[in-house]
């Protein structure tokens, strides 16, 4: 038993950042932040749809080219041939850096969707009652017959209603997991973003991080963080569905609160629209439902219960 | 990130299992929780027999995956918890392992293996609980010995210990971590006074210990005199580290018996306490893993766990907590009854956000050194 990243895994981690990091920087995140909102206030009560963003083509392709697609596809048909612990710790940074399009989708038809393994076609999927980024798809899995765009929540998530009622097509464990490595990275990123401005920022003359009304704040994200790490990783080892369950929920947890805990730190700066934190709250609510929501694994958690007793 | 265990270990984990089938029905019945001198016999017994059957080192020595498998088993199977042992197997010792001399460790340890030998904790004072540091029990040096005068509190097993880790202030005009000595003080010198210390749970669970000019050998100190700060950090690092480990598979299994509970007394068709009792699945899972996470870490950087023993810690107090609440939501109108274990139970929970470094003590440890938070008050 050794749970812990290995060297490969660590320098994979290091060269996902980075790749990220020149492919889709903080400026880059507020440009399309920007493009989105269409010039902000303006665009309000015209009807124009809000959050209508485009997905670069650029970026999906060079996606496809660092491998984020073809992760898990055997290398026999062309894949890197890596697991899920490569693909849960891409994913995870995918979030901390708030990378927009519908990753996971397109991730899991590699090898199954013509070119969506090298980023050329871009897939979205159906998920209960919603779809992301449909209208920048090539390929729409699951029956989206019917679909109506709503005004999403999310800058850079654009959502379409399918008719209630519609049955949704069978969850994979693997998308509740990438989605909870995703939460992951964002539950990271508020975590530092929170630090960063209580040792930072200053009010009656000293770090607003010395106060311990504060400093509680920041150290209750971390915790929640780092409990949800050590399930999210443990689900990618052994894959099983009631550890991804479980995954899930603390990783949830983990990124909703910790990113309205981290507005809290940030006070009115928090609220701004400049501010990044609302972009990682907003992108944690939009995967918080996913899936069924948390209510679907806390049901199969407690039915999980009556075997274990057995 | 590899969370299966080797051939070796494997085979660890079979033998073990097979000596507890054979062990467990053997042992004697259990003592009632008043039964101090009782309980002393019985869990040196159970000591004594680990020891004998080659698994009483186990927590000091054994790889990380034969100690969790160890934790595991054990607390699958039913077996008696470490009880008095806990601070001779999970503090004391280990602390001595680490800072004592070779004497020392001979003096000591073999005893605390053995199961011949209960050891109690006398950290905290009436004014140094948080603030341990600020303690005030006075030692000052006559001949070969410290002469020690002060009092304790909250000494778990104090009436049937043979030894004390004792903290004293040697120096009180040095800085108030610089001043502080751990000392070994044995139980039966004269001037040592046991007041058991009634607990909101009922049964007396700790004392309070008063020390009236009490000599302690120099030859006892373990480190160096005024280091002894330091060489407690060791202890509580050890404590915030596995201390809990076996605890967590222990919660594992009453949220399965309360589940079971639910389905018996018609609770579980209620979908909210389901989901409740779904979740606490999730994070009794989680801690497990952190668990394994923690054990990782603490192998790879030398054998000493660090500040994410308080991430543990904290969280699964709290979640000790919440497990306890939901029996009592489970129970309805039973869970006032102190004759259902639940009830004891959910009393003792309320000592978890406190003991062994309060929640609040445990976000500001977080905060300062994982975070890199300034320094508060």
């Amino acid at each position: 038993m050794r749970f812990r990243l290995t060297d490969d895994q660590r320098a994979l981690r290091v060269g996902v950042r980075e790749a990220l990091a020149r492919q889709f920087d903080g400026r880059a995140l507020r440009a399309a932040v920007e493009e989105a909102d269409g010039g902000g206030a303006a665009g309000e009560g015209t009807g124009r749809a809000v959050g209508a963003p485009r997905l670069g083509r650029g970026l999906w392709r060079a996606l496809g080219d660092l491998g984020f697609f073809a992760l898990r596809v055997p290398e026999a048909d062309g894949g890197v041939g890596l697991g899920l612990p490569e693909a849960v710790l891409v994913f995870e940074e995918a979030g901390r850096a708030l990378l927009p399009g519908p990753l996971v989708a397109t991730h899991l038809a590699a090898g199954a969707v013509p070119g969506a393994a090298t980023g050329e076609t871009v897939v979205a999927a159906v998920d209960g009652g919603l779809v992301e980024w449909l209208a920048a798809a090539d390929v729409v899995r699951g029956d989206s017959a019917g679909a109506v765009p709503l005004r999403s929540l999310d800058p850079l998530t654009p959502l379409h209603r399918v008719p209630a009622g519609r049955p949704a097509s069978g969850t994979d464990p693997v998308a509740v997991l990438l989605t909870a490595a995703e939460q992951l990275g964002t539950a990271t990123r508020v975590c530092e973003l929170a630090a960063q401005h209580a040792r930072a920022r200053e009010q009656f003359g000293r770090p607003i991080g010395a106060f311990q009304a504060v400093a509680h704040l920041c150290a209750g994200i971390l915790v929640r963080a780092e409990t949800a790490r050590a399930a999210v990783y443990a689900a990618a080892v052994t894959a099983d569905p009631a550890d991804i369950a479980a995954a899930r929920i603390l990783a949830d947890e983990a990124a909703v609160r910790g990113a309205r805990d981290c507005l809290q730190v940030h006070g009115g700066m928090g609220f701004t629209w400049e501010s990044e934190v609302h972009l990682h709250l907003k992108r944690a609510w939009v995967r918080a439902q996913r899936a069924g929501g948390v209510t679907e694994s806390e049901e199969m958690l407690a039915a999980a219960l009556a075997s274990e007793t057995a | 990130m590899d969370l299966s265990y080797t051939p070796e270990e494997e085979d660890f984990r079979a033998r073990l299992r097979e000596w507890l089938a054979r062990t467990l029905p053997g042992l004697p019945p259990r003592p009632s929780p008043g039964d101090w001198p009782g309980r002393r016999a019985y869990d040196l017994g159970w000591q004594r027999r680990l020891y004998e059957a080659g698994y009483a080192g186990v927590h000091w020595d054994a790889t990380p995956g034969v100690r969790l498998i160890f934790l595991e088993e054990t607390e699958k199977a039913g077996a008696p918890y470490v009880g008095a042992g806990f601070v001779g197997l999970l503090h004391a010792g280990p602390t001595i392992a680490a800072e004592g001399t070779d004497a020392q460790r001979a003096r000591w340890l073999p005893p605390i293996l053995r199961g011949e030998e209960v050891w109690c904790q006398g950290f905290s004072e009436p004014d140094a609980g948080s603030d341990l540091a600020a303690l005030r029990t006075r030692a000052w040096r006559d001949g070969d010995d410290y002469v020690v005068t002060g009092s304790k509190i909250w000494t778990s097993h104090a009436e049937v210990a043979d030894w004390c880790e004792l903290l004293v202030r040697t120096d009180p005009a040095a800085p108030k971590h610089r001043g502080i000595t751990w000392l070994a003080l044995p139980m039966d010198a004269p001037g040592i006074t046991v007041r058991p210390l009634r607990t909101l749970a009922g049964p007396a669970e700790f004392a309070e210990v008063f020390l009236d000019e009490v000599r302690v050998p120099v030859a006892n100190r373990v480190g160096d005199e005024n280091d002894g700060w330091r060489v407690t950090l060791v202890t509580l690092s050890f404590e915030r580290g596995t201390a809990f480990a076996g605890e967590v598979v222990a919660c594992r299994r009453a949220l399965a018996e309360l589940a079971v509970e639910a389905r018996k007394n018609g609770r579980w068709d209620d979908p909210a306490l389901r989901r409740r009792l779904g979740r606490l699945n999730a994070e009794f899972r989680a801690l497990w893993r952190l668990t394994q996470w923690n054990v990782s870490a603490a192998e790879a950087s030398g054998g000493v766990p660090g500040a994410g023993g308080s991430v543990f810690k904290l969280r699964y107090s709290h979640a000790r907590q919440e497990l306890y609440d939901a029996a009592a939501e489970v129970l309805g109108p039973d869970c006032l009854d102190l004759d259902r274990p639940w009830t004891p139970d959910r009393l003792s929970s309320l000592a978890y956000t406190i003991a062994a470094g309060t929640s609040q003590v445990q976000h500001s440890i977080i905060a300062e050194r994982i975070l890199g938070l300034p320094k508060g008050r």
